[in-house]
């Protein structure tokens, strides 16, 4: 049998089917080995339909051979090829690296519940990027938001709970805002397929319902994207959940969120309706400078590292978000490469935190004081990690700002090169507070013993700070895709 | 406009008032109640108003399911009743965690009141024996 058609589903049922496999299984081991094969399957699959699409263009699936747009498509182009090769990518490291980690963080005799979990949260990402169709979008939503919100209960904290009920609800709140908006576009055009919405939009276009649609989708986008104000729920889910957990969720969630918001914006409204007839674009520079210096000076004041960084991650959406108020090419392709530098920088730096918490019990500055020399690797890991979230050169981090500076002046909007820079100075202050207590303090009197941390956590959290490097000098993937994302989805492929 | 018009609009545009009243209604419970079950009251309500949305303009008075048959002429839509059908679910799948988490919230601080739930945290931290 010829399985090469079939990639584009196999993709998503690869780890929908290991999902229930590994409940079955119930043995620890067994089921991290079938969670394992099923992750590192889906990026081999993420690679080659990355691949495919970079020669022959655009691979459209129809699922049960039920043809577009009748049936559910699964729709690859640049964009979402991309996104498929991040979410599977961080999923392939951060499951070895889960192993370990999860032994001092959760239970022995749910391990392979957090297994079930962690691929059905994968497959529900990929189910995302993967979809051309709308309700679908919202199924594989709720399909990757529910096992988080199990994720993240599984902290050894109680406040993990509180956490996840928080989210659970604010999370609810937006995948029932974006079905709401989809349902108003579904009653204007009468067809779920996004492509196929997109060109019938153009009869009804200004009409109350498709604006009241736009807007329904997105604040239900800006909730699960954590676009600030709406990113209450972020940093405890992501500061109590086990540290697999948040390095996962912190890598890939809010990225595939950010898509979602793309995908409606330029492949369903198309750019000329969604910033031409409301006030898009002051509204989401505002609110992505009001997130980039917000929450940078909230993170500044945190005495927890997992918090100080969630909240960095608030920071940080703002850059992808102002890159997209740009509406030009230049600006999408800093968002786009900004959000793949930002999901390998974040998912290493709580990859490193894991190891961190792992070897002196805990991730507070007290705790950390000293870490340069009773953890030179993961601090010095810790450093590069910082320098990415600042934007110094030789990180995947500069590229992406060098990009997002570059589609300012093009805007011809000096003022915001200076907040741009401005901003990244905050990141300066946030990652010298950590610099600050692991080179320049002596350590904790009642911390003296290092736990080693396991090979197994080690290895994927080096690949992921090499990466962060390794993006910084060599941008051919990571330009070359967001650039021909960015122009496909101004230049109307619809 | 004449009181008719309005009669008018009242009534073809009946089911959008009371799919917006559920929506608001329940959004404000969600937001307004400290109490977490009554919390996912709310939220059971809101997600609630969306199948209204989508089920109402769907449903022709007198249509039927769509048969291949001369006695039949009229149909109504089912693709969106089989939407809601799938939302129901994520709705059900929804609430039961909801409640799952509310179960081990109860056990882990013995209250299910968010107030108390948040002061208890911060005594916890302000005493340093925060886990």
């Amino acid at each position: 049998m010829n399985l090469a058609p079939h990639l584009p589903a196999l993709q998503v049922v690869v780890p929908l089917i290991a999902a229930p496999l590994t409940v079955l299984l119930r043995q620890r081991s067994v089921a991290f080995a079938v969670a394992l094969v099923a992750s590192w399957l889906a990026l081999a699959i993420s690679l080659l339909l990355w691949w495919q699409v970079a020669n022959t263009g655009i691979i459209s699936y129809a699922i049960g051979s039920w043809p577009a747009p009748w049936g559910i498509e699964y729709r690859i182009d640049r964009l979402n090829s991309f996104i498929l090769v991040l979410v599977a990518g961080i999923a392939a490291l951060v499951l070895p690296f889960s192993r370990a980690s999860i032994e001092s963080e959760v239970a022995a005799q749910q391990h392979y519940l957090f297994y079930t979990m962690f691929v059905l949260c994968l497959a529900g990402l990929l189910g995302i990027a993967i979809t051309g169709d709308a309700f679908n979008i919202f199924v594989f939503l709720e399909v990757s938001s529910l096992s988080a919100y199990v994720l993240i209960a599984l902290g050894r904290d109680r406040r993990a709970l509180f956490a996840a009920y928080q989210y659970l609800l604010m999370g609810s709140i937006g995948a029932t805002f974006l079905v709401i908006g989809i349902g108003l576009l579904y009653l204007m055009t009468g067809t779920l397929n996004l492509a196929d919405m997109g060109q019938r939009l153009a009869s009804v276009q200004g009409t109350r319902p498709v604006l009241a649609a736009l807007a329904f989708i997105t604040v239900g986008v800006s909730l699960k994207l954590a676009l600030f104000p709406l990113h209450q729920w972020l940093p405890n889910a992501y500061t109590f959940a086990p540290s697999a957990v948040s390095a996962f969720l912190a890598a890939t969630a809010t990225k595939v969120a950010v898509y979602v918001l793309l995908r409606f914006y330029f492949t369903v409204f198309g750019e000329s309706a969604v910033f031409a007839r409301l006030p898009m674009q002051q509204m989401m520079l505002l609110l992505a400078l009001a997130g980039m210096f917000a929450a940078s000076t909230i993170a500044i004041f945190q005495t927890d590292l997992k918090r100080l960084f969630a909240y960095s991650s608030v920071a940080q959406i703002g850059y992808i978000i102002l890159g997209l108020s740009f509406n030009s090419v230049s600006g999408l392709t800093a968002s786009i490469v900004h959000l793949f530098n930002h999901g390998v920088t974040k998912g290493a730096i709580f990859m490193l935190l894991g190891c961190v918490a792992l070897g002196v019990g805990g991730t507070s500055l007290t705790r950390v004081q000293g870490l340069g020399k009773r953890m030179p690797l993961a601090s010095f890991g810790m450093v590069i990690g910082g320098l990415s979230l600042m934007g110094v050169p030789g990180t995947a981090g500069f590229i992406s700002k060098w990009y997002l500076l570059l589609a300012a002046l093009e805007q011809g909007q000096w003022w915001l090169v200076f907040m741009i820079a401005l901003s990244s100075l905050l990141a300066a202050v946030y990652v010298w507070r950590f610099v600050e207590a692991a080179y320049l303090r002596e350590p904790h009197q009642n911390t003296t013993n290092v736990a080693p941390t396991p090979w197994l956590m080690s290895v994927p959290t080096a690949i992921l700070v090499l990466a962060i490097v390794y993006f910084g000098l060599d941008t051919s993937f990571t330009m070359g895709t967001a650039s021909e994302a960015a122009a496909a989805l101004i230049g109307g492929s619809r | 406009m004449t009181g008719a018009t309005t009669s008018m609009t009242l009534g073809s545009h009946f089911t959008y008032f009371i799919t917006i009243f559920l929506m608001v209604a329940g959004l404000f419970i969600v937001i307004s109640r400290p109490n977490l079950i009554k919390k996912l009251i709310g939220l059971g309500i809101f997600q609630t108003s969306v199948y209204l949305l989508y089920i109402a303009p769907a449903k022709l008075i007198g249509g039927t399911a769509p048969i291949l048959s001369n006695a039949f002429t009229v149909y109504s839509n089912p693709l969106p009743h089989v939407l809601i059908l799938t939302a129901i679910v994520v709705g059900v799948a929804t609430l039961a965690l909801g409640l799952a988490l509310v179960v081990r919230i109860r056990e882990a601080y013995d209250t299910i009141e968010e107030d108390d739930i948040l002061a208890r945290d911060s005594n916890a931290e302000d005493n340093g024996n925060a886990t």
